[in-house]
């Protein structure tokens, strides 16, 4: 079987390609390891059109109920392993299986970037998270630790002050570098304390995290809590897309009609080196990447 | 004879909601365990699994975790 379009992805970029490609009766696939993507991990959300306050959950719940007004063949829970493309078939390998279409969005998002330090491997899940969203609330009445100074530390941060018994922001920069309101916010918290110019050492513990080592501004210090939350940025899900030109960071590069290097395959979302990269951003990609997708199979007459 | 099947989940977590999405989509009945709002079936899921991650499915007895489709689907026997 060669579908007219494959999408990779299922967050805003990929789930707003699919409802486009459904309205206009593609047969297509979109595969996915989720549901939500990023989006899903997102605690409150305030600047997406239309909602004055969304959660990151509820938003990905609407979205999704937008997805399966239609019929849509969703292969779920699949990872891409590999791109090729001969002739004008593109390939599209997972884990499981092996599909080809003639145009092909990728919209596979980013992902958290891990600290690279003694005991991360080895405490992840024991302690160590990287979604606040998810697990905060298993850490009621504890003190935590969150990694990082931008919107997501911030974020998660902001999340766990209302359920920790302390909350210590561990911030490489000199200065936190997220949203000033909250910034703000977080000042205002009683329980939240921040470490400036401080890198993660180590971190250690028993059966589950007990303590976290930082340079605090060339200081060696321990603090000792039982949740660390790991907010120090994305990398892009592009490893498997080496058939396509990508920058430096990794992300694929893109023209404004969503074009990639190779024809026929497209790109959206913050898998792309887009400037910005926020949920409606995203959405907007999306819609935009299948456009040119759907332009180009009618233009080749595929 | 169903299957005992707990869910340990907080109602925040995008896995938690999609495994219990997967188990109702096929008609199979779970009882469903907010470890946000209740410490102690916290601590209880942290000792079965040993670990402090959601979604934790306890499916008679046997511990996955997270949204392990082919797991769950096998230990259902779907």
């Amino acid at each position: 079987m060669i579908y007219d379009l494959i999408i990779i992805g299922a967050g805003p970029a990929g789930i707003t390609a699919a409802i486009y490609a459904a309205r206009k009766k593609m047969n297509f696939i979109l595969i996915s390891r989720d549901i939500g993507g990023q989006t899903a991990w997102s605690g409150d959300i305030e600047n997406y059109t239309g909602y004055q306050f969304v959660s990151g959950p509820e938003l990905v719940a609407k979205f999704e109920e937008h997805l399966r007004k239609f019929e849509i063949n969703l292969k779920e829970n699949e990872a891409v392993t590999e791109l090729s493309k001969s002739g004008n078939i593109i390939k599209v390998k997972t884990g499981q299986a092996q599909y080809q279409a003639k145009a092909l969005i990728i919209a596979s998002g980013k992902r958290s970037r891990e600290l690279n330090i003694p005991g991360e491997k080895e405490y992840k899940n024991l302690g160590l998270t990287y979604c606040a969203t998810c697990d905060g609330p298993l850490f009621q009445g504890k003190d935590v630790a969150v990694i990082g100074g931008g919107n997501s530390a911030l974020d998660a941060a902001l999340q766990l002050v209302k359920i920790c018994s302390r909350v210590n922001i561990i911030n490489i920069s000199p200065e936190l570098t997220g949203d000033p309101v909250m910034i703000d916010t977080l000042k205002e918290s009683p329980n939240a304390t921040v470490f400036n110019s401080s890198a993660v050492k180590r971190i250690n513990g028993d059966k589950f995290v007990k303590a976290i080592e930082i340079d605090f501004q060339g200081k060696p210090m321990t603090l000792a809590v039982s949740g660390i939350f790991v907010e120090i940025g994305l990398i892009p899900n592009s490893d498997f897309a080496s058939l396509v030109k990508r920058n430096e960071a990794g992300e694929i590069m893109v023209d404004a009609r969503n074009n990639t290097s190779v024809e026929g395959i497209f790109s959206a979302g913050d898998v792309t080196d887009v400037p910005e990269k926020q949920i409606i951003i995203a959405a907007g990609e999306g819609s935009k990447a299948l456009l040119s997708a759907f332009r180009y199979l009618i233009s080749h007459k595929f | 004879m169903p299957k005992q099947i707990t869910v340990y989940s907080t109602t925040t977590c995008p896995y938690c909601i999609r495994v219990k999405q997967f188990l109702r989509d096929n008609k199979i009945a779970y009882k469903d365990i907010d470890v946000s709002s209740d410490q102690q079936a916290a601590d209880e899921m942290v000792k079965k699994s040993g670990q402090m991650g959601v979604p934790v499915l306890d499916i008679e007895g046997e511990i996955i975790v997270g949204f392990d489709r082919e797991k769950i689907t096998k230990a259902l026997g779907l």
